[in-house]
């Protein structure tokens, strides 16, 4: 038997998305498969290691723990939609290259989109300030030392453009 | 691990959600922030029917400082709670115990509601409601509302009184008296992790800066967050000339806590009668420097 | 001066896509595929009596479910057993679904295809398979008195049994020796098991091509030339039919150079079956229990020492916990028993281990691949003896330092690669020296009292290792440049972050002289190169490194040789600089690279205007020979391998301070000092990264992680919220410091890092504890719970 469809609309990286799925279609998959945007990566499905965080409506939250029908109507920006429309990086997505701060990068585009709305909230966070941001972020590789280092270099970055 | 099919209903005021919680009975279940249910959900440990988004209730999503205490609705999410300084002003000891609950990222969605309704013993927020003797307000379909004292709320490891059909509408957590202050102490394997024991404290002095009402409650030591009343253990004394040791001691004797993965049974009970020290220590301190502000502005 | 980026930190090349979301992992790739899913079997040790799947049919979406039975030959066959050694007596392998016995919880039993991996899921938990419950074998100890067997023919439990011995310079054996030395000290130690757990799980996908009768799968593999092979022959292909390629991997850390697993094969064969599209993603839980684990160990040491804890005689016996399998063979307990020695000259060394099976997740190699637990036995026994002898801990490890001079340095022993156990280069006294100078060893007394005043318990930590890198048999490299000067880098090795688009480019641009912009590289792809062995073992650098460089030396030969003609030059007159190859001094007389490439292939049809200057009437050509001379092939490329005699030797040394709370027992790592020797830094930055990364492993596997299992072989922390992998929070700030002994062996002079990290932090660790603490530290990992118990026990003997 063949589950109901939704039909909902999704305001992704600035560009409204029309689409059907059935009630239990994770966020997170409704953006990979659905919407091809396969920035958003899946870890563990159940909340922890943050690989699949995006920003809902500007605040950072687990993809794989909302269901793609309860954020109808809402705005969500994903990795791809961090860099300019001319392409050009974000200073956080700079300071991550610069600082070293990804190895395999599977978990980057979690921490990339925690980092972007913590400095907004924060420009000039403290390094306990920086370390309590990305603590819901797991990183098998980097051992985080450089992302905390590409957290201020990020806020430098934006400081000398603001 | 993906969930498992349900029938989603998206009801747009509570008078709608009542109504189809009450049809779907023991088969609902409610979704609010979701950030316990869904993991549940993707692991296939549940498979409700229908699933009840309240998203979209708009009355839920409240949070009022008002009537000696702060009355949260259902759909505030742990970080507007932890965020809202007149919260913090009436109840510090909500600020301070959501700072420990997860990560920042889950609290943006999380809701306090939720992680009371889901009743994890060694969650944060079901202690906090418990030494503060706050309750949990209830609504069905056609039959009004019930208010739930916390002591009647939590009656088991992820039981609480919610009856099928019922929809938790919101908490109140009272404000506490003046020379009355509070904490929280915790240990979690790592930061962020439910913590292996822990301890909301409260603590009233008199003028004199005599403890005389002292209790705590502790998380991750039995099935319900476990109320201990530490008001004679503490003697009448200012906090400076209470036997610690005899409280840490009285704590230890009075809880039976379970051994896991994470902590024996022996060290979190010796865990326990730290942090319930510690908690009840600092909650005694910022009682007394309630009284001194008092004392400035007077 | 040519283009000089050898050495220097050179931001990554890959990160521009990775941060922009436009990596390709495999769960990218396939979005219309089918989706595979697996029934697993929930019990440890059971022998399956029924399937049922007739709940399962009416699934929307379902396509296939398959079972042992509708196997075909060879697919249906045990998988292979990869490393095979004449010690591995009773090596067992997995079948791809299970024929009659489970062995371990999470192992394949059905297999579902469907529209959507929800269906799948939906159909799997749909179908009913009945079992007839066998005693499960859960813990070293327990299966290695081999009551209960996990395989009925293997007696004992015991897979492998291996002695190796070394006797001391006197002729005596190890035993003898300890008998005769002034000082004897036995121990037992015990190693538990983490994982590797990177956080892409495994994945295949497979597109069977009816029309040219040809398969290509993509695999979240450390090897897609081994996987290419092991598909060809389970499926009976043709191999230039089969390619395999490694897309974006999220991270490997030893997990993913087991192969083929069962999915490998099984997806690509019903893709064929099917003549569809099928991708199989692996989710957290079934990574936790049907990927690999490892670390698990209980070591029985007896030590013989003199008065300055010169260790005089060595005896190690080792229960290796196998898991339910052995497909990678006992590579892991063979690196524990040689790489055991780290350092240090050992008068005489007895090992022994055996091999035990368990109904639990095979154990395969993760970072480090059986190196923290020896480490963490010699580095225990050396705190030993200078807790016994009263010396310092440093005095003792210098004691039994091998001189700068006396390398190259025999152990005596048979390393991993089948190959004596000698040491290359390597400077431990300097490394000793740097480490205590980063750490502050001297002042720590001064400042571990100065707490205590306060109430604070400090507590310092040392650890060294040695650590065999860039093992054979070889790799390969192929550099092409094409005639718009860009040059194309490719080798056969897989990367799961490690950064081989860049330092291969910093090798081949600083080879050939040429800007990195210009350079290329793609690795793991078959369609590519064919000829390789994979990514462990820390040997990309090593040995597809100096593949491409010497691959890169044949092409700029043979650029010298053509480029000399056309400039009417001698070739050792020439330099290329800048993608240009000029006559030295005579700054006018030049030729691009790109030209050079252009007159490298002798053309009869000109597709652009530069073409046309090798073509037959442009008059280039000499008519006293044929266009493409004897000896020689068309085109500017080049294809070399890299083999070594043996392994290299990489060192390091690892110190931490500590602190522990005297009323909670929390443990916090104040600070971490890393001295590190890897011979010469291709690209410091990205040496630096794989240390900070192998330490927060360490840290992990020291303070948090551990499997847990139950009497019946149930995991009980299957998931992130009990698996306690470190967050920042968690992780120390890491102080690093760099020697730099080249290795003999190599043209580049260079020495593996990538595993190094991870390899002593257990060990200074529980040094740490142990000084802060007072209490003999004999196991890891340790918790708060472990030292409040610790503390418990030794306050009341």
């Amino acid at each position: 038997m063949a589950e109901t469809l939704h039909e909902i609309s999704l305001t992704v990286n600035g560009v409204v998305r029309e689409v059907k799925v059935p009630g239990r279609r994770l966020l997170s998959d409704c953006l990979r498969h659905e919407l091809g945007l396969t920035g958003t990566h899946v870890g563990c499905e159940h909340g922890v290691c943050g690989c699949c965080t995006v920003l809902l409506d500007g605040d950072p939250v687990r993809s794989c723990l909302t269901f793609a029908v309860s954020v109808d109507g809402h705005e969500i920006t994903t990795v791809e939609g961090l860099s300019g429309p001319d392409g050009s990086l974000s200073p956080v997505q700079r300071a991550f290259s610069e600082c070293h701060a990804l190895q395999c990068g599977f978990c980057t585009p979690g921490f990339l989109c925690t980092v972007t709305a913590l400095l907004r909230d924060n420009p000039t966070p403290a390094d306990d300030e920086v370390v309590e941001g990305i603590s819901g972020n797991l990183c098998r590789c980097t051992g985080y030392q450089n992302i905390v280092k590409a957290v201020h270099r990020a806020a430098e970055l934006m400081g000398d453009e603001a | 691990m993906k969930p498992p099919a349900f029938d989603y209903h998206a009801p747009r005021g509570l008078g709608e959600a009542l109504e189809v919680l009450a049809g779907a009975g023991p088969h609902g279940k409610v979704l609010a922030g979701g950030q316990s249910l869904i993991p549940l959900l993707n692991m296939r440990l549940a498979s409700p029917s229908h699933l009840v988004d309240i998203n979209r209730v708009a009355e839920l999503d409240t949070l009022v400082v008002a009537d000696g205490g702060v009355r949260v609705g259902a759909l505030a999410r742990h970080a507007a709670v932890e965020r809202s300084s007149s919260v913090a002003r009436a109840q510090p000891l909500l600020r301070t115990a959501l700072k420990l609950v997860a990560h920042p990222v889950i609290r943006n969605r999380g809701t306090v509601i939720g992680s009371l309704v889901h009743a994890d013993p060694s969650a944060e927020l079901p202690a906090v409601l418990t030494v503060l003797s706050g309750s949990v307000r209830l609504a069905r379909h056609g039959g009004g509302e019930r208010d739930v004292p916390a002591g009647a709320f939590f009656t088991g490891p992820l039981e609480s009184a919610v009856e099928p059909g019922e929809l938790a509408v919101s908490a109140f957590f009272p404000s506490l008296p003046p020379r009355t202050g509070s904490a929280f102490c915790e240990v979690a394997r790592r930061h962020g992790d439910y913590a292996m024991a822990g301890a909301a404290a409260v603590v009233g002095l008199d003028e004199d800066l005599r403890i005389v009402s002292a209790k705590v409650a502790c998380v991750s030591v039995g099935p319900v967050p476990v109320l201990l009343e530490m008001s004679e253990v503490c003697a009448h004394r200012p906090a400076a000339s209470v036997d610690w040791a005899a409280v840490a001691a009285s704590v230890r004797e009075r809880i039976d806590p379970e051994g896991d993965i994470h902590a024996t049974a022996a060290y979190r009970r010796h865990l326990t009668g730290v942090l319930a020290e510690r908690a009840l220590r600092i909650a005694a301190q910022e009682a007394a420097g309630e009284q001194g502000r008092e004392g400035l502005d007077g | 001066m040519t283009t000089k980026l050898f050495g220097e930190p050179v931001q990554r090349r890959e990160d521009r896509r990775l941060i922009t979301g436009q990596g390709r992992y495999l769960d990218d790739l396939g979005q219309g595929a089918l989706a595979a899913a697996f029934v697993r079997s929930p019990h440890a040790h059971a022998r399956i009596r029924d399937i049922d799947v007739s709940a399962a049919l009416d699934v929307d979406g379902l396509v296939a479910i398959y079972t042992w039975e509708d196997l075909p030959e060879r697919v249906r066959d045990p998988l292979p057993l990869l490393i095979p050694h004449p010690a591995l007596t009773h090596g067992r392998t997995a079948y791809p679904l299970a024929r009659d016995v489970v062995r371990h919880v999470g192992e394949p039993v059905v297999m579902v295809v469907a529209r959507d991996r929800y269906l799948a899921e939906d159909a799997a938990g749909l179908i009913e398979v009945g079992y007839e419950f066998l005693k499960p074998v859960v813990g070293i100890e327990e299966a290695a008195n081999g009551v209960h067997l996990v395989h009925e023919d293997v007696p004992g439990n015991v897979g492998a049994h291996l002695v190796q011995e070394v006797p001391s310079a006197q002729g005596l054996g190890a035993r003898e020796a300890i008998d005769a030395a002034p000082h004897v000290l036995s121990f037992r130690l015990d190693f538990e098991r983490s994982a590797s757990m990177p956080l892409e799980g495994r994945g295949v996908y497979a597109r069977w091509d009816a029309d040219d009768a040809s398969l290509r799968v993509y695999s979240s593999t450390q090897t897609s030339t081994s996987v290419r092979m092991a598909i060809a022959a389970k499926l009976a292909l043709p191999l230039p039919s089969v390619e395999v390629i490694a897309p974006d991997v999220g991270g490997g850390f030893g997990v993913k150079i087991v192969h083929p697993w069962p999915e490998e094969v099984l997806v690509p064969w019903a893709a064929m079956l099917l003549g569809r599209e099928v991708k199989w993603t692996e989710d957290r839980r079934e990574h936790f229990i049907s990927s690999a684990h490892e670390r698990g160990q209980v070591q029985h040491v007896r030590v013989g020492f003199d008065g300055e804890g010169r260790v005089l005689g060595l005896d190690v016996t080792i229960l290796h916990d196998h898991g339910a399998y052995t497909p990678y063979g006992i590579i892991v307990p063979i690196i524990t028993a040689t790489q055991l020695l780290g350092p240090y000259r050992i008068g005489a060394y007895r090992v022994e281990f055996s091999s035990i099976y368990t109904n639990t997740v095979q154990v395969t190699p993760y970072r480090g691949a059986g190196r923290p637990q020896g480490v963490f036995c010699m580095e225990r026994t050396m705190d030993r003896i200078a807790a016994h002898l009263g010396l310092d801990r440093t005095a003792v490890r210098a004691a039994n330092f091998i001189q700068p001079g006396e390398f190259p340095y025999d152990q005596g022993l048979i390393f991993q690669d089948g190959r004596p156990l000698i040491y290359d280069s390597g400077d431990y006294p300097e490394s000793l020296r740097m480490l205590k100078e980063l750490i502050g060893w001297d002042g720590f007394p001064a400042m571990k009292a100065e707490a205590a005043e306060r109430g604070r318990r400090l507590g310092i930590g040392i650890g060294c290792y040695v650590e065999g890198t860039g093992v054979g048999p070889y790799e390969g490299g192929h550099v092409q440049v094409t005639s718009d000067g860009r040059v194309h880098v490719s080798t056969g090795l897989t990367s799961q972050g490690q950064g081989h688009e860049t330092v291969f480019a910093q090798i081949a641009a600083t080879e050939l002289g040429v800007p990195l912009e210009k350079v290329s590289v793609v690795t793991g792809d078959t369609r590519r190169f064919g000829y390789a062995v994979g990514t462990f073992a820390s040997r990309a650098a090593v040995m597809s490194g100096n593949a491409i460089a010497l691959a890169c030396r044949k092409v700029r030969d043979k650029a010298l040789r053509i480029a000399a003609e056309a400039l009417e030059a001698d070739p050792r007159d020439l330099e290329i600089e800048d993608g240009v190859v000029r006559v030295a001094g005579h700054p006018g007389a030049s030729i691009p690279l790109a030209t050079v490439a252009v007159l490298s292939n002798p053309l009869r049809y000109a597709f652009d205007e530069e073409a046309q200057r090798a073509t037959q009437f442009s008059g280039a050509a000499s008519m006293d020979r044929p266009p493409v001379q004897e000896g020689e092939e068309p085109g500017l490329e080049g294809r070399d391998y890299y083999s070594p005699i043996r392994s290299t030797f990489a060192s390091g040394m690892h110190a931490a301070i500590v602190e522990t709370d005297p009323d909670t027992a929390e443990i916090h790592i104040l600070r971490y000092a890393v001295v590190h020797d890897c011979g010469r830094l291709i690209n410091p930055m990205i040496v630096e990264g794989q240390i900070h990364g192998g330490v927060a492993q360490g840290v992990g596997g020291a303070l948090y992680e551990r499997m847990v299992y139950d009497a019946h072989g149930q995991l009980l922390n299957a998931s992130f919220m009990d698996f306690l992998m470190p967050y920042a929070t968690e992780v120390p700030f890491i102080e690093t410091a760099h020697l730099e002994t080249p290795s003999p062996l190599n043209p580049l002079g260079i020495k593996g890092a990538g595993e190094a990290g991870v390899i002593p932090v257990s060990a200074v660790i529980a040094s740490a504890i142990e000084d802060a603490e007072g209490i003999t530290i004999e196991r890891m990992p340790i918790s708060p719970s472990e030292l409040h118990e610790l503390r418990s026990r030794t306050a009341s003997p």
